[in-house]
């Protein structure tokens, strides 16, 4: 048998595979589908302090390989997240991670407070997401401002904090040495591309913010490099995240640098799909005589 | 709802850019406007499409589609025997117990596809259809048979009477009235609906990704907030909807 456990952050990941935030609500929607148990890990859907309710408009489309969102951390805020969904998640028995976005510092900090009485595993800190107006991404373009957060952020939180990171900071390894260095415990990245489609019948932008989130197969290569830019440049662990849509495809982030990986836009394609990558981990492990996933992380 | 691989039985063209495929999917329970997301096994896209039941009868499942884009040309190709995934039943389909008094039920192009559905499915009910096309006309049979009233109306006068189908509907005569088809015009028949407090259910068509409620894309505002067209949709009633003001 092939050995397929990653510690991460003190946490035992019964393999590497996580559902990314966003593409897999609180879990309850897929747990008709497959055994979500399996995963070694579900990130939430990105929460902010107070509920959101979202962008107007058009949120999906669809590019070549790829797609678009904009739906702008509609979520129903930490508080529902502690009392309600986090119960959900709790019944699938693998790792919490609670995604948390703001716009401000001070909703950070009031949202790690409230989830560091929680059950949750890992807070995984998104400073990129692009689609909400002020703060989130803002926060992870210039690793300067990124450092300012993450070191206030971790000064208060109880929680192992992993930076969601965004492919459109100014250098992703500057970006990634700055986390580390302002104590995050761990990086994930990377967040979708900061993209735009036109409709060319109506002469106008697709999404009402004009700019929306680019993620899929397309931007996988961009991705791993950036993966592989961080691990050069970090000693801390990362989960790699970027279009991942195959076994194949997460053993080159794994191969990379990365010790996890997050399945996101892929879940469209085919809802059971993390299996799918699971199942195809474990069986190159066999078929290359890899007793343990650990041997192969960092490897390139 | 389940995630399976079903085999094509049949795939064939109807007229212009419609397409009708027959798939085997034996002994399920599909409620009149329920969907299912479809992907072909090959071909470089993406998304599974959102396509609505046009008609199950305990074995094969029956999708009428039109070709709009990357992936429904990809499906118009596929041949018999080949398997297509498909994810469903999803989304609430039309509220049957609730449904009261004499219906209208108001289609509009491949938006008929579920009320052909539907239309057997109200057997008890005392029905007028009113299906509306741009040029040519489909798919007319389940609701020559279980109507009481057919109305055609084509944009271009081909068949039918000439113009919107909607110019051809006396508002007063119905308790009830059901629609999908183009945006434009669920809008009006739900302004109708409400200014003459007509109980109106429209099934609406949104740019879903997952179609299980978890990726948010395909957001419905309602009286009661954000809902999504694929878990509480795609059915809503009239008053529910919050239907934005059109600039035109």
């Amino acid at each position: 048998m092939v050995n397929l456990k990653v510690d991460f952050l003190g946490k035992e990941f019964k393999n590497p595979v996580l559902s990314a935030s966003g593409t897999f609500g609180f879990g309850e929607e897929y747990e008709d589908i497959f055994d979500i148990s399996r995963l070694g890990g579900i990130c939430s859907k990105g929460l902010t302090l107070n509920k959101k309710e979202g962008n107007e408009g058009i949120r999906i489309w669809e590019t070549p390989m790829g797609m678009m969102n904009s739906i702008g951390l509609q979520n129903p805020g930490v508080e529902s997240f502690i009392s309600r969904e986090i119960n959900i998640m709790k019944k699938f028995n693998t790792n919490i991670i609670a995604n948390l976005g703001g716009n401000t510092e001070e909703e950070y900090l009031k949202g790690i407070e409230l989830l560091n009485t929680s059950e949750v595993d890992i807070i995984e800190l998104n400073i990129s997401c692009p689609n909400v107006k002020e703060g989130g991404m803002a926060f992870g373009i210039k690793s300067k401002t990124a450092y300012d957060i993450v070191k206030k952020c971790k000064k208060v939180s109880k929680k192992p904090l992993m930076i969601k990171l965004s492919p459109n900071a100014e250098n992703i390894g500057e970006m990634a040495k700055a986390c580390e260095e302002a104590g995050g415990d761990a990086l994930s990245l990377v967040n979708t591309f900061s993209g735009m489609a036109v409709d060319i019948d109506k002469r106008s932008p697709v999404f009402n913010n004009i700019y929306a989130g680019v993620s899929g197969p397309a931007i996988k290569p961009i991705a791993l490099k950036m993966v592989h830019e961080a691990a050069q440049n970090v000693d801390i662990p990362i989960c790699g995240v970027g279009g991942i849509s195959s076994g194949r495809d997460a053993l080159e982030f794994i191969m990379a640098g990365a010790s996890l990986i997050q399945v996101g836009t892929a879940n469209f394609m085919k809802p059971d799909i993390c299996i799918d990558i699971i199942n195809e981990i474990e069986v190159f492990l066999i078929k290359e005589n890899i007793k343990d996933i650990k041997e192969i992380i960092g490897i390139v | 709802m389940e995630l399976t691989y079903s085999s094509i039985i049949q795939n064939k063209h109807i007229v212009e850019d419609i397409y009708e495929m027959h798939l085997e999917f034996e002994n399920k329970e599909i409620n009149p406007g329920q969907f299912f997301m479809v992907k072909s096994l090959e071909g470089s896209y993406l998304l599974p499409r959102p396509i609505s039941v046009y008609d199950y009868d305990g074995k094969i499942l029956k999708l009428l589609y039109k070709v709009v884009g990357k992936g429904t040309k990809i499906f118009s190709k596929l041949k018999t025997e080949e398997k297509v995934q498909i994810l469903g039943p999803l989304g609430n389909g039309f509220p049957l117990q609730d449904i009261k008094g004499k219906v209208a039920l108001i289609g509009g192009g491949i938006g008929i596809a579920p009320l052909n559905y539907l239309v057997k499915n109200l057997k008890a009910f005392e029905i007028d259809s009113y299906l509306g096309f741009r040029d040519k006309i489909y798919s007319l049979d389940k609701f020559e048979e279980f109507s009481q009233k057919l109305v055609i109306a084509t944009e271009t006068g081909n068949y039918g009477k000439k113009g919107f189908v909607t110019d051809f509907v006396n508002w007063e005569d119905y308790d009830t009235l059901i629609t999908c088809g183009p945006e434009v015009m669920m809008n009006k028949i739900i302004k109708i609906g409400k200014d003459k407090s007509i109980k109106t259910y429209a099934s609406l068509e949104k740019r879903m990704a997952c179609g299980i409620g978890a990726c948010l894309g395909c957001s419905v505002k309602t009286t009661s907030g954000i809902k999504r067209a694929c878990k509480e949709g795609p059915v809503f009633s009239g008053e529910e909807l919050v239907v934005e003001e059109q600039p035109w």
